[in-house]
């Protein structure tokens, strides 16, 4: 095989398996590839090199002496830096980690990927503390876009979108508290899957907000997506949010098609504040799936509300020492966010976490009648890196704490969903969100594999 | 007390008692988002539930 750049992981794997490509060849591509393009988009934060070789070469070992290889054989990924290398401090993004030990062991899903055959070539860029919609970092710089260098990737699994986006690594892992990310797969045209809140274990990753933290991966397509998850979904003790329920593969499943499944469109406040883009790109899907009805989330507004409530207080509680003993080792701009969460009186927080569960009962009655809901990923396009504010429903408002509008009332009852990329024409890419009611991930990926062979979506290939 | 005021009050008396520092240029972000932190648990406060309603944070022994 040629150039491996922009393979999807099936392809790779199956190149592999087929001995068409060794693993070696695929991952000395891979580092080719990403020290031409790294300086450039500033994705990765670790290279892990000698890993990698390893790794590939005992891939190609196991082929010759006949040895199972794994569904994700050769196929390299990368990780967002707060989930765990063994051998690398676990940075989330700041600073003061780089102070911490080195981790001791892989995080869970870095174990399984790897089980599966799959190859960590380095770890990557995030907004600090996962406290972030932008991609942008003060102490490693700003991960950047590929279709346009000069704007956000998104937060803050920023190097994550960058990464899949740009042709380095057709997987990679991010997390997602309150739109981390769907915001980097909207803003940088790819697939991504935040998975039902508890599903994918987040053992051996570094906290923000932990009743709203998820795990997940990001793929040029939802075939991919799949595989990822697929071998990474099962049980974990060491995550105590992890479920125990049993799990079918989805990938198997994927090209079941759509028929039967309702499906509609989110309105009310889905629709206020959303730029032409964003509408442009809803309309698109809704018309392909034929989803004319319009269902209200109800109390959508107040459950975003509630969510920032949480996340600010818990995630400053999380950091309190940090703030005490090392502000000025933050980056400024969630060092002053944090202070503010810290100071919340505990009421709000209960009364956010009340209204949590009476919103989740309310909205999981909706899918007594539909099977899934499209809504904006987010608001507009990658803006300009450095932009701090820009216009929703007509009043200038600041940037970082309002591009996951449309993203934060779905994680905060942890819904799955998957982003799915919508081209627009000689313009900036942006994502839907497919939301399908808890543990039915498989919907969600039927879904977003359905609009991906009719050609509705699909991850584009940047210019450079 | 104007709405600087208070957010100023609660801002500095909370930072004492966390025993974190706000330098003076930090101060108007800071500000700026405990009101917007305000402003959202307002909305979230302004919603009628029982007294027995549930938080999601309930515990499992």
């Amino acid at each position: 095989m040629s150039d491996l750049a922009w393979a999807s992981a099936k392809t790779t794997a199956a190149a592999v398996a087929g001995g068409e490509v060794s693993a070696t060849t695929v991952i000395e591509q891979t580092l080719a590839r990403i020290a031409q393009r790294n300086p450039v988009l500033n994705a990765f934060t670790a290279i892990t090199v000698e890993r990698a070789r390893s790794r590939a070469a005992a891939i190609d070992a196991a082929r010759a002496a006949g040895r199972a290889i794994g569904p994700l054989a050769g196929v390299p990924f990368a990780v967002k830096n707060l989930i765990d290398i063994a051998g690398l401090p676990t940075l989330a993004g700041s600073k003061i980690n780089r102070g911490h030990p080195p981790a001791t062991n892989d995080a869970t899903l870095v174990s399984r990927l790897e089980a599966a055959g799959a190859v960590l070539v380095g770890t990557l860029n995030m907004g600090e503390y996962a406290y972030d919609f932008t991609g942008e970092n003060s102490h490693d710089g700003p991960s950047r876009n590929p279709h346009d260098t000069a704007r956000m990737t998104g937060g803050s699994s920023g190097g994550s979108g960058g990464a899949v986006a740009g042709g380095m690594v057709p997987i990679a892992l991010g997390s997602d508290t309150n739109g981390s990310i769907r915001v980097p797969s909207s803003f940088c045209g790819i697939f991504g899957l935040k998975p039902t809140y508890g599903r994918l274990s987040r053992a051996g990753s570094f906290p923000f907000v932990s009743s709203l933290d998820h795990l997940g991966p990001f793929a040029r397509g939802a075939t991919d997506l799949a595989l990822a998850y697929d071998a990474m979904v099962g049980p974990d003790s060491l995550d105590p949010v992890c479920t125990v329920r049993d799990t079918e593969p989805i990938g198997a499943g994927l090209a079941a098609g759509i028929t039967g499944l309702r499906i509609a469109r989110a309105g009310g406040y889905f629709r206020s504040g959303a730029g032409v883009e964003a509408l442009a790109a809803l309309d698109s899907v809704a018309t392909a799936l034929r989803a004319t009805r319009e269902i209200e989330l109800p109390e959508a507004a107040r459950a975003r509300a509630a969510a920032y409530v949480i996340t600010t207080s818990e995630g400053a509680a999380l950091h309190l020492d940090r703030l005490r003993n090392q502000p000025l080792d933050f980056d400024p701009d969630v060092r002053d966010r944090l202070i503010a969460g810290a100071v919340v009186p505990a009421a709000w927080v209960v009364a956010a976490q009340k209204f949590r569960r009476w919103y989740r009962d309310a909205v999981l009655r909706l899918f007594d009648e539909v099977d899934a809901i499209l809504a904006p990923a987010t608001p507009c396009v990658a803006p300009p890196i450095g932009q701090k504010s820009f216009v929703l429903n007509g009043q200038e408002v600041p940037l970082r704490p309002n591009i996951g509008i449309y993203t934060q009332p779905v994680s905060f009852i942890g819904l799955p969903v998957v982003a799915v990329p919508v081209p627009q024409p000689g313009g900036m890419p942006i994502a839907v969100q497919v939301i399908a009611a808890p543990w039915r991930e498989d919907v969600a990926l039927r879904i977003a594999y359905d609009l991906e062979t009719r050609g509705i979506v699909r991850s584009p290939q940047p210019a450079e | 007390m104007s709405d600087t005021g208070i957010l100023d009050g609660w801002l500095d008396a909370n930072a004492a008692l966390l025993g974190i520092a706000v330098a003076p240029e930090w101060r108007h972000a800071v500000r700026l988002h405990l009101r917007i932190t305000r402003d959202m648990a307002q909305n979230v406060l302004e919603f009628q539930l029982p007294d027995d309603a549930e938080p999601a944070s309930m515990f499992h022994a």
